[in-house]
């Protein structure tokens, strides 16, 4: 199935949650990204039960902490 | 007010924009906007802010000029070395333009002083232009507390990030990113490093939205997250909605006061 992925189309190969995405796309520093669906933040503590569905939006929102 | 004939001049190309003119102009002589941190983001943003001619400009920053600043730092000088950031700041930016009322107030910012800081001069609009998670969520929560707008942004590598928040408006930092990560988790740019140019890309951001702000032109970054890499050279706007269960400006709010969170140990003394 694809999804849309930080702007850009990714296929995964088979249904996954939240936690295994993160795995696969090699997120940086997994623990303290920003999950959003569809426009709808994932609470952390569910990573691991919501599932990701053919078509969905997900964007990783990262800290950036820098500007001095 | 009424505006001189060398205000006049000075902002003439301003002035002539559509939406902006002589009214828009005021609206600028009069407008007071804080900008903690005076480095890679606050040095643009405050020189920017200035020459547009901002009436009152605030400048939060406890520092000294070092040379490893200077990279990116671009309103100190090497000759500005082991001065306070904000002398240095303030000097360049009177520099560019006598017309503004510039305030320093060289402190480190806590949960005991940022919101009196804020109420001084009871600031318009707030930049924050801070390199560390503890001020940047105190700077959020200060401003939802008190109901001020203020730009976040951040710096690090080859990439930024920015976002607006407006009271009532749209989610606010907390909304995005629930708690600071713990010290030295994510990265600092003296870990990471960063380009210089990054500074002047993100904090003419802030500037070009606190202007906008101050004049009621166009759209804000209210509700969304500007994310720019300088090396795919992408600028990315994703769309946030507010979270219902944000802590601070969320349905049932348990943060009701600033709290101070540990500053990470290899920044706490910069």
């Amino acid at each position: 199935m694809n999804i849309t992925l930080n702007g850009k189309i990714v296929f995964l190969d088979k249904k996954m949650m939240v936690d295994e995405l993160l795995k696969v796309t090699k997120a940086q520093t997994p623990e303290y990204v920003t999950v959003q669906i569809n426009n709808e933040f994932i609470d952390k503590a569910d990573f691991g039960i919501t599932p990701i569905n053919e078509g969905d939006t997900v964007e990783y929102l990262y800290f950036m902490g820098g500007g001095q | 007010m009424e505006i001189t004939n060398e205000q006049m001049e000075r902002y003439s190309r301003q002035i002539i924009l559509q939406g902006v003119g002589g009214k828009g102009q005021k609206k600028l002589l009069q407008a007071k906007i804080l900008i903690i941190g005076t480095g890679g983001l606050g040095s643009p943003a405050s020189m920017y802010l200035a020459a547009a001619g901002i009436g009152t400009i605030g400048l939060v920053d406890f520092d000294n000029v070092d040379l490893s600043n200077l990279q990116r730092q671009i309103v100190h000088s090497t000759n500005d070395i082991g001065r306070p950031k904000v002398l240095s700041a303030k000097e360049s930016i009177t520099a560019i333009n006598p017309d503004v009322d510039v305030v320093t107030y060289q402190k480190i910012v806590n949960a005991g002083n940022l919101k009196n800081i804020i109420k001084d001069r009871d600031y318009d609009f707030i930049l924050d232009c801070t390199d560390n998670f503890p001020v940047k969520f105190l700077i959020n929560d200060a401003c939802v507390l008190l109901q001020k707008p203020f730009s976040h942004a951040g710096i690090l590598g080859f990439k930024g990030q920015t976002m607006t928040y407006v009271p009532g408006r749209g989610p606010c930092y907390r909304c995005v990113f629930q708690t600071p990560p713990p010290s030295d988790a994510v990265p600092s740019c003296k870990q990471a490093g960063v380009l210089g140019v990054l500074g002047g890309i993100i904090g003419t951001l802030q500037a070009t939205e606190a202007i906008k702000y101050i004049l009621g032109l166009g759209n804000l970054l209210t509700g969304y997250l500007l994310i720019y890499d300088a090396l795919t050279m992408d600028f990315r706007k994703v769309k946030l909605s507010r979270n219902k269960k944000c802590a601070v400006c969320g349905e049932k709010p348990t943060i009701t006061k600033l709290i101070d969170y540990e500053q990470p140990k290899c920044e706490a003394k910069r």
